[in-house]
């Protein structure tokens, strides 16, 4: 702070009040910041990043991704993700886990995206639906799995051995 | 301008002719008194809904708007919920005087409210040292904060009366020296004359120019303090006092205080629109025939409203945009800074018009 004396300091209160009244009055006459919800539902933006609830994507053929690992299970803190699987036999006699129920409880879940990151087949992500609210605590176990759907086959990526000459060339 | 003690000279008459005189007073002194308090009651919900939109529009906000078409009925939803309050009474309180405060606050502003004159001819206290009686009565109100704050008996509305105390008898002076600048420029106390006076030779600001701008300046300053406003809000700083002097006050009690503060805020814009803008006087340029005649045809109390709400709307301005001050620094721009300059711009003054040089 520079040395003002009694003049100087007058003359510079004055100024940086004006300033200041400077600023609210341009902020008098700009537009509100008021998001006056009910009735702009129909063009409420929010961010990507929010995270209101979970739900797990189907495509058109009412097919998850979700391969019932139990990983999302395993990362929750608070146990809000409970996964139900059975063990059924493929066609070329492979033994696989296929989710039956995917129960998630919205009442307990923190939002702490970690199912989200643990999952590797992103067969979960947080969706824009906000409006949660209802009057009955178990109306929040929602079941995630659509019912009658089925797991996504993925198309099997072809593995060809390299040869060995090639792998030694790039060495 | 149409002059309004026609219409109160004859109503006089009319009465005096059937009645004797001490009955026609009383009559009149009735209406009075009933066109006071219905003023006071419009001009404080007209007040507080006012605020509380300029205060939201300077916060980036809306404000109310959903009791109501704009939210207007707001305050009316607000009276109703505090008159249906009740009134608590504690314990520990001495209860006449904590019951008698807050009227000790309606009747200064009630008697500084009479003060102001209207419109020509239409002034309920108008006398030749109108002003002095304005200063007087406008004190009365920081007997009841006192009250309020030593009758609680608790420590915020104590500390709170008690900077008000300070604050109040501080900012005083500097109300009152600069209403001596315009008395000086005008050479009469009579409100009414003060004001005849711009409506003959131009408005005060104007015909006063820098001593009067520097007066007008400093009023708005003092006025602010005097109103217990923001900046100066600090009697009743929430974040230090919860409501200061009138915490322990409920239902319509509080209410009262409320009211008054918002009526002190009206006061504060009015005085200032009378002594300085011109009051009721409309706005003339010289040569501009066709526009003075316009000008006048608007009547006085719209010219009257219209100044004095522009000068609420400054002070909400000041208080919206700046912090609050500490109590030194409160002080200290009294003593150190308003007073000192409020003394030399009454010198300045008694030279303008000593040597004529007023415009």
């Amino acid at each position: 702070m520079e040395e003002r004396n009694y003049i100087q300091g007058i003359l510079h209160a004055s100024k940086t009040l004006l300033v200041g009244l400077k600023t609210s009055i341009k902020i008098f006459f700009e537009h509100h910041e008021t998001e006056q919800y009910p009735e702009n539902r129909d063009t409420l933006i929010f961010s990507d990043r929010n995270r209101f609830c979970l739900e797990m994507p189907h495509n058109e053929k009412n097919q998850y991704k979700c391969i019932a690992c139990g990983l999302c299970q395993m990362a929750c803190p608070n146990d809000s993700i409970h996964i139900t699987s059975e063990m059924v036999e493929t066609e070329d006699g492979k033994k696989k886990k296929q989710l039956v129920k995917y129960e998630y409880n919205l009442g307990q879940c923190m939002f702490c995206n970690l199912c989200v990151t643990a999952c590797p087949h992103d067969a979960i992500q947080f969706n824009q639906e906000f409006e949660n609210a209802v009057f009955d605590k178990k109306k929040l176990i929602l079941t995630l799995n659509h019912p009658g759907s089925t797991l996504a086959e993925k198309p099997r990526p072809v593995v060809t051995p390299k040869p060995l000459e090639t792998l030694k060339t790039a060495e | 301008m149409f002059d309004f003690s026609i219409v109160t000279k004859w109503f006089h008459s009319l009465l005096t002719g059937v009645m004797p005189e001490w009955a026609a007073i009383g009559i009149e002194c009735f209406i009075v008194l009933l066109f006071i308090i219905l003023l006071y009651a419009i001009l404080a919900i007209a007040l507080i809904y006012g605020e509380r939109k300029i205060c939201a529009f300077f916060q980036c906000r809306i404000g109310p708007n959903r009791v109501g078409k704009w939210g207007l009925l707001q305050v009316f939803a607000d009276v109703f919920k505090m008159l249906t309050k009740e009134i608590i009474k504690m314990r520990q309180s001495d209860r006449f005087l904590h019951d008698m405060a807050p009227y000790f606050m309606l009747l200064a502003s009630f008697l500084t409210f009479a003060c102001i004159p209207w419109n020509k001819g239409l002034a309920i206290l108008d006398f030749n040292i109108g002003v002095f009686f304005f200063i007087a009565v406008s004190g009365i109100g920081i007997v009841g904060i006192l009250l309020a704050g030593w009758s609680s008996r608790s420590k915020y509305p104590m500390i709170g009366a008690m900077r008000s105390g300070a604050q109040l008898v501080s900012y005083e002076l500097s109300i009152g020296m600069t209403m001596l600048t315009v008395i000086l420029l005008n050479g009469t106390m009579q409100f009414s004359e003060i004001v005849q006076q711009q409506a003959d030779f131009g408005w005060n600001i104007i015909r006063g120019h820098v001593p009067a701008i520097i007066a007008f300046i400093i009023y708005l300053i003092a006025g602010n303090a005097e109103c217990n406003r923001g900046p100066f809000d600090l009697p009743e700083a929430e974040s230090e006092l919860t409501a200061g002097y009138h915490t322990e006050y409920s239902g319509m009690h509080f209410g009262f205080f409320y009211l008054a503060e918002y009526l002190n805020l009206f006061i504060c814009g009015a005085m200032a629109a009378t002594i300085f803008l011109g009051g009721w006087a409309p706005i003339y340029f010289p040569g501009w025939e066709g526009f003075n005649h316009v000008m006048s045809l608007i009547p006085g109390f719209i010219w009257f409203f219209a100044k004095a709400f522009f000068v609420v709307f400054l002070l909400m301005w000041i208080r919206w945009t700046f912090p609050r001050l500490r109590i030194d620094q409160l002080l200290s721009l009294e003593w150190k800074y308003l007073m000192p300059i409020s003394m030399l711009n009454i010198l300045l003054m008694a030279l303008v018009v000593c040597f004529g040089l007023t415009l």
